[in-house]
């Protein structure tokens, strides 16, 4: 049952992917995005990690989809012209190229047979949220605090490039 | 049984979608959209192999990317703005002023 359900959510999710590459509006590229966003979020609840699917749909659906769509609107930017793509066959080489050594590292590496402490059975007593405050702000506070001014440098820095005159 | 390669296929699959995307594409907001759906490829495999080794380390980075991934987005629409109100065009084919 479950293997039926992960290769349905595969599916769409892979189907989302080539509608956000191959359509000719960018509406449509965006919403099939959105679509995929939303499978990739099935995919971490099924992983055990609820607390990313979580801040996956409100960061990157809810957030960064926005933020393209409005961008998209208030270009009025229309159907794309003729020429959709260029150097196709380059990308398609290029593309294909990337997944065979992809998927060549994939099946034969091996990864280290090291079974840490955090397993789904302390995921699920403990609370996921609470493992991962737990580890950004005892191990990794450094990187949070960075990720803060990170944030603020680009609201300013938006602010600055979309200003009329500055 | 669903192994953690399943989810990595899966991923690499969405990638060279992704890589395709970006390569090829000419509008410059549907090459954006190209690289969130590396990015979220990239995502899928630190959750999953931190899923595999009993770690937290996988995950906090995935946070800090979609962190990096959400100020990226503004600063780069941003930008993209400010171009087609000097261009009136968004094609990355007229975004040449630098070549010699």
């Amino acid at each position: 049952m479950e293997v039926i359900f992960f290769y349905l959510v595969a599916l769409i999710a892979v189907l989302s992917g080539l509608l956000v590459v191959t359509c000719k509006s960018p509406v449509n590229s965006a919403l099939a995005l959105v679509n995929t966003f939303f499978c990739l979020a099935v995919f971490y609840v099924m992983l055990h990690a609820p607390f990313m699917a979580a801040i996956q749909i409100m960061v990157y659906a809810g957030a960064i989809m926005v933020l393209i769509l409005f961008v998209i609107m208030l270009l009025n930017l229309g159907v794309e012209p003729l020429k959709k793509y260029t150097h196709t066959v380059w990308g398609i080489i290029a593309g294909s190229l990337v997944f065979i050594l992809t998927f060549l590292f994939i099946t034969r590496g091996q990864t280290s047979k090291v079974a840490g402490a955090i397993t789904n059975e302390v995921v699920m007593r403990e609370g996921h949220t609470e493992l991962i405050g737990k580890a950004i702000f005892v191990d990794f506070l450094l990187p949070f605090e960075l990720a803060s001014i990170l944030l603020l440098v680009a609201i300013v820095g938006a602010v600055i490039l979309a200003k009329r005159e500055v | 049984m669903i192994t953690t390669t399943h989810y990595m296929v899966v991923s690499a699959i969405l990638f060279a979608l992704g890589t395709f995307g970006v390569l090829t594409r000419r509008n410059a907001i549907v090459i954006f959209m190209c690289i969130e759906l590396m990015l979220n490829a990239v995502n899928l495999t630190f959750i999953a192999l931190s899923r595999q080794l009993g770690n937290m380390d996988g995950q906090v980075f995935v946070f800090f990317v979609m962190t990096v991934a959400a100020a990226e987005a503004a600063v780069g629409l941003a930008l993209m703005i400010t171009f087609f109100r000097n261009k009136d065009t968004i094609e990355v084919d007229d975004i040449s002023l630098l070549k010699w």
